[in-house]
């Protein structure tokens, strides 16, 4: 199966890489000011003028994309680090000390999966107050438990292994042992973990943003502008389309990235 | 002659076994500088459990231990979490049965030869490295500087058995322990890692721990031989004298056990 986690791969790759450089140049370039309005040009189709067309305000459906997709990126992207950062401490440790710390954390983390993540996440944004900093404050909480038990069984395996036990003999201590030897062997599987959990991040904020607890105007994001492109889904169905299949490319990529990855090892 | 290791009956009971099995029962063992001292019995036997008494490696959850272990002179039982840091490797080499698995293999050879001296040492990068090339030089690796720059999948078995020696002589300790290094090894790579072994013992002065269940392997190394049983020592005596007139029924049997052939042989 090697050639087709390969194809998976590149495709992924491929995809992940033209997105990162369209919501790269979207941050320093548009093809329109997204926010500028345009009263002459509402609810135009797509054209070479604007190529996604424009929306109830004129404004260049693309740029707005673009400028979305960038919001929902560096969103995602803060979920998943604070879920990892925060999974590899806590994992490591209980993984490779074990013992009560362990089986508490590891019932903590069990009680935060049990609950619905986005009830979870509903109530901490509906407590703190909706805003970018809550939202990824609420996600990159819910994402710890699954980067935690990934890492945490990661640990646990590797802490019998022949090399590790050798290491030991030789003298390292724990915090070598864990963050030189055994952490760069749980790569392969935290690649494909970070790549799962991140589309799960872009889907979990567009859920949230679609339902308006989200990213607040003026700024936008891919699921708040699905959430205003509904009222004009027959009058202007690219609004929606162009919204949509920005959130599909975005996953895509990762998800093709994650599948080859887990097919690779 | 002094003692590099001296084992006080040693006790080792797993949590998880009967209360009255003992993987380890009552061992006492000790071994002199210099002196190359085989372990042997069958699998099951304990000879596993006590190197990693040894070592440290004991679960401390699962296990329940007791009796004394002096490595060099400084009990190791009631060191601390760090003193036992600085005896291993300082003072103790070990090699394992399984090289394929013993090295880390996202690391390449160097740093995983230099290890020991990294965790020991004031040594600087470039000092570790003359060092640890030497050592994989000492053990018999041609151009050590490409295994050096190596990854362990790049490597056969036998040379990663070679690498795993260089690492743990590479601080140049007291005792080496060898918990069956040959046993995964083709006959041919056996034999040429037992010259090794014996090499090192007569040119460093190391004391070497041999642990097999293969008396042949025992009888080209060892002056002495220990049988285990059961967690048990049973005999413990020149290794001429085993072979000449065995005095336990067990050592007995597992020297009718080595195929005729063979025993003509060595
Ligand atoms: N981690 C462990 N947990 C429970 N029992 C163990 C463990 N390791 C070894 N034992 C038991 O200790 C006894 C001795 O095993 P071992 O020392 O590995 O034998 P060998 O002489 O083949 O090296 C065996 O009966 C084994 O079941
Ligand atoms: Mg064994």
């Amino acid at each position: 199966m090697k050639k087709r986690a390969d194809i998976f791969l590149c495709t992924g790759g491929a995809i992940c890489l033209i997105t990162v450089c369209i919501i790269i140049m979207g941050w320093f370039w548009t093809p329109y000011d997204p926010t500028a309005m345009d009263a002459a040009a509402k609810f135009s189709p797509p054209s070479l003028q604007h190529l996604l067309g424009t929306d109830n305000f004129g404004r260049d459906i693309f740029s707005r994309v673009v400028d979305g997709a960038g919001t929902s990126f560096v969103i995602a992207l803060c979920v998943v680090a604070i879920g990892c950062i925060a999974g590899i401490i806590i994992g490591s440790l209980c993984g490779y000390y074990g013992g009560l710390p362990d089986l508490i954390l590891t019932r903590v983390c069990d009680s935060i999966t049990a609950f619905p993540a986005f009830l979870l996440a509903l109530v901490i944004v509906s407590v703190a107050g909706p805003g970018t900093e809550n939202i990824i404050l609420a996600l990159g909480i819910l994402f710890i438990p699954s980067f935690a038990r990934i890492v945490r069984s990661e640990f646990a395996r590797c802490r019998e292994l022949n090399y590790i036990k050798s290491a030991k003999i030789m003298g390292a201590g724990g915090f070598r042992i864990m963050f030189r030897h055994i952490l760069p062997n749980t790569l392969p599987v935290l690649l494909s973990t970070v790549t799962i959990g991140f589309n799960n991040a872009v889907l979990s904020e567009a859920s949230m943003s679609f339902l308006g607890i989200g990213i607040q105007p003026p700024y936008a994001s891919l699921g708040s502008m699905l959430s205003d492109s509904q009222s004009f889904l027959y009058s202007a169905p690219w609004y929606a389309l162009g919204t949509g299949g920005a959130i599909v490319l975005l996953i895509l990529g990762f998800s093709l990235l994650g599948e080859g990855l887990q097919q690779k090892r | 002659m002094a003692r590099v290791l001296n084992i006080r009956d040693l006790r080792v009971h797993f949590k998880d076994a009967a209360p009255d099995r003992f993987a380890v029962d009552g061992l006492n063992l000790s071994i002199q500088e210099g002196e190359i001292l085989g372990l042997v019995g069958e699998s099951g036997s304990g000879k596993t459990v006590t190197a990693m008494s040894v070592s440290g490696l004991l679960p401390r959850d699962k296990a329940e231990v007791s009796g004394s272990i002096s490595l060099d002179g400084q009990e190791i039982f009631s060191c601390t979490d760090k003193e036992m840091l600085n005896i291993l490797g300082d003072k103790l080499g070990v090699v394992f049965q399984e090289p394929m698995t013993s090295m880390d293999p996202v690391m390449t050879i160097g740093p995983q030869v230099e290890e020991c001296l990294k965790n020991h040492s004031r040594l600087s990068r470039a000092e570790r490295r003359r060092r640890a090339l030497e050592a994989l030089d000492q053990a018999d690796l041609p151009d050590p500087e490409r295994i050096y720059r190596q990854y362990p999948h790049e490597l056969s078995g036998g040379m990663l058995q070679r690498v795993m020696i260089a690492a743990a002589i590479v601080s140049r300790p007291r005792l080496l322990l060898a918990d069956e290094p040959t046993t995964a090894l083709d006959v041919s790579v056996q034999a040429e890692i037992l010259a090794l072994l014996k090499k090192l013992n007569r040119e460093q002065g190391m004391a070497i721990l041999m642990i097999s269940h293969d008396l042949n392997v025992v009888r080209r190394l060892c002056s002495r031989v220990c049988v285990m049983q059961r967690g048990k020592l049973v005999e413990d005596r020149a290794v001429e004298d085993i072979f000449r007139q065995p005095r336990h029924p067990y050592t007995k049997q597992l020297i009718a056990a080595i195929p005729s052939r063979d025993r003509r042989l060595v």
